[in-house]
């Protein structure tokens, strides 16, 4: 297929744009098979490059001769059109529409993008799960890399290699796998080097509605308790749920075949549910007319913070099996690709100071969500304006990243990272040049040969000028567990991202800016207080020299 | 029995125990309840600080956890010790902090003693005797509701100054010298004296500025028609433009009556400034509130009397509605683990950020009218003491960034509230009285400077803890500066 073909009016003179702080502005209107471009063609200053995959919904309206396309795009601006010529207007609006909703992944952007940097780094090869795995292998010998899923037949969204109990077998993991769903068997997540302790996660048991048991999965969860020891297995369903989900051949493990695992279940939602909250609020955001209590009750009513509180305290929960009660502990729902990963990494960058800097977060993502079969490509199909509300689109990405801010927000020293890196993410899990989060496991990343034919959201990210503008000036490495509050009182709406587009952050900024230039005088003094100490000290063992004959 | 020996001081008093200790005893002794402890050793100064011992603080967190110490009772201070050896960490609280004392009933670990104080903080103590905790809450009742200004810790808190370090620092604020900042007098306004010796009117200051125009005679026949005589005087006064910011309480009249001297006040207003040929009249209340005052005489300007004038509502709610607001936001937060929903709809329950943006808009409408279309404000509620202070104060601090200083801060508290005689004793029930006049007006008017500070971070001298300071002050009783109800009765309490 051929973009022109979907391009009817490739280029429209006189188009006026509206757009958040931004006087209008009017220029020419051109489209390319990814990108929509305005240009003013003055000074070059005043362009939009949109890309076809950030838009999420067109509305168009008519006065006259002159339409008017309103372009919802899915980090949640809102962006105006007007354009003279009724057929030109419906040209481009069918052409947007057609652009933006492509059904193949390799006629998306991320495969015709040419960087214009230089690649210091691939970013492709990054993350290893080799390296991750060294990481731990000074630690503990308990533990051994598989290749059981190589050809990504055991498991179709698990990567070709994972973490398991050394005296499993792959044979073992095999009958696991038939047991589990998704054929997601217990793996690694996280291992607590100050005492020994690990999360696993994996899909529910196939125990279905006649208790089926498998005595090589209650083996492999067993070996990793120390003798004597109890777990935690959290189910991030609810009992009703999980007892639901045995109808369906799902089910939970039941205490009599896992006598020394104690079930604590939580109740994180998934799918549309999230997807209506994200569209509750983000409409409640961009409401400007209320009042006071109309938009409390409407935050409310949208149930986005109750949902973070849920996941975060989900979180702290695990963290605290680990960190305080000393014991392992297995994370799953039912299948093991959304709540289960929220819960997973969340407990990491509570428990781990490394998840919480630059490149640990990134490896995170990376092993916790990429790797881990999180479908990055069902979940952010759509996002808060889209009116066609397949049940597989879901915020749970955003909703793991909100989660973070919100502890980022209460431990604003302990990130190495700031607010912008977040936000950089959500934007590219949703549309991005590059290849990181198309496909929706590794062995779709494979057959699109993603590590061949497009460029790696982290070649980018970690070239030093990049990585200076999401760098945490405050940032002090702190090497303990920081516990979250998650009482609703500590909770808040994350502005950064909600209302980026509906208020200015000027002064904010400004502030920030102003913190930055502290920070850098403060260490500018401080070094030179360091040479005149020097200075000092030496003039003194001079005298002193001097002196002593 | 324990002797207290205090290693720490007060969080705000920033001394160690106030006063001298013999006086402490007689205060103590006439407070006279607390015979349990401190009797056996009674006569000696050594005797205030015989306390109760193994009391439990309740830790505010986990109500699980509590420590172990002794707890004291000084004229001044609620004061519980830790008995970690090492730390001894200490609470101090002010009684005049003290905003409520429950008794709880009496469990198998002792008897709960709930005290919650005005900066909203809440401590739980256990103490193990029924007869103790009764003693400590007949004690703690009266210390908390002097009757008296004297009885007020500020006459007795003695810190480390000279009378005439004192003195300085009663003389940091002039508010002569900030009239002189504005620009004032000048050819439009000029410092009038009649209201010398407070004849006019008891609860303004002596010194106002008033328009040029505005003879003696017109002030005092508007003074006649205005509730409590609290007749039209400058607030604010904005150079760039000579648009200004006056104040006063609703006129009264009633459905039909009219005041000539009342009329060419306002008139005087609108000439002080050749800007602009009207000035807005805002009446802070809701437009029903101020409707049912015309049944008892009193009310808002008719546009038909007053040449020129845009009259203008904005509804504010009154101290009652405020007061019950607060309070239903303290018990939102004071709830048990709340859900999301729970606390967020609490939250909008209570109503409170509903009338803090209240009076932002207010102020916002004032500084807008101001400094954009140059135009002169009135501003009134009912006796021009409360949401008049509110308002004025925060289109002020927009107006003016000299106002968002620490000291320009402190300058404004002076001006729109302490001189103009917001009523400090009855709304912040600094000594015991109609608990029906209590009300967080300047509550409100500190929130709405931090939710400034918010928005503009880099734009204010001072930060969050100052503001928190100076609300625990005015609760605190601590210095002289936010007693009594006008300037007035400060001035007859020396």
């Amino acid at each position: 297929m051929e973009f022109a073909e979907l391009i009817k009016t490739p280029r429209v003179d006189n188009v006026v744009l509206h757009r958040p702080f931004y006087p209008a502005v009017e220029g020419t209107l051109c489209l390319t098979g990814h990108h929509l471009i305005l240009s003013s063609r003055q000074d070059n200053t005043e362009e939009l490059w949109l890309l076809h995959s950030n838009i999420d919904a067109i509305d168009k309206r008519f006065v006259g001769s002159l339409g008017t396309i309103i372009i919802k795009c899915k980090d949640f601006r809102i962006i105006q059109l007007d354009i003279p010529g009724m057929e030109e207007c419906l040209n481009i609006a069918s052409s947007i529409e057609a652009l933006s909703t492509l059904d193949s992944v390799t006629l998306m952007y991320p495969f015709f993008y040419r960087p214009m940097f230089e690649v210091i780094e691939d970013g492709w090869h990054s993350f290893l799960p080799e390296q991750e795995f060294e990481l731990y292998s000074s630690a503990t010998s308990d533990w051994r890399l598989s290749y059981v899923n190589k050809e990504f037949a055991v498991c179709p969204s698990y990567p070709p290699i994972v973490i398991v109990p050394k005296s499993i077998d792959d044979e073992a993991l095999r009958k696991v796998a038939t047991f589990r769903h998704g054929g997601r068997f217990p793996v690694l997540s996280y291992y607590h080097k100050k005492n020994g302790m690990v999360i696993m996660r994996s899909g529910q048991p196939l125990t279905g509605t006649n208790g089926r048991r498998c005595k090589e999965d209650e083996k492999l969860i067993n070996a990793t308790l120390r003798a004597g020891k109890r777990g935690y297995i959290i189910d991030t369903r609810s009992l009703n749920v999980a007892q639901q989900a045995r109808a369906k051949g799902g089910g939970f493990e039941q205490e009599a075949h896992y006598p020394q695992w104690r079930r604590i279940h939580k109740s994180i939602e998934r799918y549309h549910i999230l997807q209506d909250s994200l569209i509750k609020l983000v409409e409640a955001c961009n409401d400007q007319t209320h009042n006071m209590d109309r938009w409390l009750s409407k935050l409310e009513a949208s149930n986005w913070l109750t949902h973070v509180k849920e996941i975060l305290t989900t979180a702290c929960l695990a963290a605290q099996c680990i960190d305080r009660e000393g014991a392992s502990v297995l994370i799953h729902g039912a299948e093991g690709t959304d709540s289960t990963l929220q819960a997973a990494s969340l407990a990491q960058i509570i428990l781990e100071p490394r998840s919480r800097t630059v490149r640990g977060f990134e490896a995170l993502i990376e092993r916790e969500w990429l790797q881990a079969g999180h479908p990055f490509q069902q979940r952010c199909a759509q996002s808060a304006y889209c009116s066609s509300k397949q049940k597989w689109e879901a915020p749970v990405f955003l909703l793991f990243l909100d989660c973070v801010w919100q502890i980022l927000r209460q431990f604003p020293c302990s990130f190495e990272f700031n607010e912008h890196f977040l936000i950089m993410l959500f934007e590219h899990a949703y549309a991005s040049q590059f290849g990181t989060f198309l496909g929706n496991n590794e062995s779709e990343r494979c057959k699109l040969k993603l590590q061949q034919k497009t460029m790696s959201l982290w070649s980018w990210v970690n070239r030093p000028s990049e990585l200076s503008k999401f760098a945490n000036p405050l940032f002090e490495a702190n090497n303990l567990v920081i516990w979250p509050s998650v009482a609703p009182q500590s909770l808040q709406l994350w502005e950064g991202i909600f209302l980026r587009w509906n208020r200015s952050s000027k002064y904010v900024d400004e502030a920030y800016e102003e913190m930055v230039n502290i920070i850098e005088y403060n260490r500018e003094l401080q070094a030179k207080v360091n040479i005149l100490r020097r200075q000092l000290a030496e003039l003194e063992t001079e005298d002193g020299l001097r002196e002593s004959p | 029995m324990a002797t207290i020996t205090c290693n720490q001081t007060c969080r705000y008093c920033d001394t160690g125990l106030p006063g001298n200790s013999r006086q402490l005893v007689t205060h103590w002794r006439s407070a006279g309840s607390l015979r349990a402890p401190g009797r056996q050793s009674a006569g000696g100064p050594q005797a205030v600080g015989n306390g109760v011992e193994n009391v439990r603080l309740v830790d505010r967190v986990s109500s699980k956890k509590a420590v172990l110490g002794t707890l004291y009772l000084t004229a001044t201070h609620v004061i519980f010790v830790e008995n970690v050896p090492d730390a001894r960490k200490e609470t101090w609280i002010l009684h005049s902090q003290i905003s409520t004392i429950e008794k709880q009933a009496t469990t198998a670990t002792g008897c709960p003693l709930l005290i919650r104080c005005k900066n909203f903080q809440i401590i739980q103590l256990i103490i193990p005797q029924e007869r103790d905790c009764h003693d400590v809450y007949i004690s703690l009742t009266r210390l908390a509701r002097p009757v008296k200004y004297e009885e007020l810790y500020c006459f007795s808190f003695n810190p480390k100054l000279d009378k005439e370090e004192r003195e300085q620092g009663w003389m940091l604020i002039d508010l002569s010298e900030e009239y002189k900042r504005m620009g004032l007098p000048n050819n439009y306004w000029q410092l009038s004296d009649v209201n010398r010796d407070y004849k006019v009117c008891d609860s303004y200051p002596t010194e106002l500025y008033v328009p040029k125009s505005a003879t003696a005679h017109i002030i005092v026949g508007s003074s006649k028609f205005r509730s409590r005589r609290r007749f039209p005087a400058l607030s604010y006064y904005y150079k760039d433009n000579h648009a200004s910011i006056c104040r006063s309480s609703q006129p009264l009249s009633g459905f039909s009556a009219r005041c000539l001297e009342d009329e060419q006040m306002l008139q005087a207003i609108r000439k002080a400034n050749p800007g602009s040929d009207f000035i807005y009249v805002v009446d802070t209340r809701p437009k029903l509130n101020a409707m049912a005052n015309r049944a008892a005489g009193k009310g808002y300007e008719n546009e038909d009397n007053y040449s020129n004038i845009k009259f203008q509502f904005i509804g504010i709610e009154n101290i009652h509605v405020m007061r019950n607001s607060l309070q239903k936001m303290l018990e939102v937060c004071e709830l048990k683990s709340p859900s999301m929903s729970d606390f967020l709809w609490g939250l909008e329950n209570s109503g409170w950020l509903r009338h803090i943006k209240a009076i932002m808009d207010a102020g916002i409408f004032i500084a807008k009218a101001v400094s954009e279309e140059g135009a002169s404000v009135l501003v009134h509620c009912s006796d021009g003491w409360d949401r008049t202070a509110q308002v004025c104060s925060v289109a002020s601090l927009l107006l003016d960034p000299h106002y968002r200083t620490l000291k320009g801060f402190m300058v404004l508290i002076e001006k729109d509230w302490i001189s103009f005689g917001h009523k400090f004793n009855h709304r912040y029930g600094n000594l015991d009285g109609d608990p029906k006049e209590i009300s967080p007006v300047i509550d409100q008017f500190i929130e709405c400077v931090w939710q400034l500070m918010e928005q503009f971070p880099c734009a204010f001298e001072f930060n969050e803890r100052f503001l928190i300071h100076i609300q625990h002050h005015i609760y605190s009783c601590q210095f002289g500066n936010f007693l009594c109800n006008s300037q007035k009765e400060r001035q007859e309490l020396k």
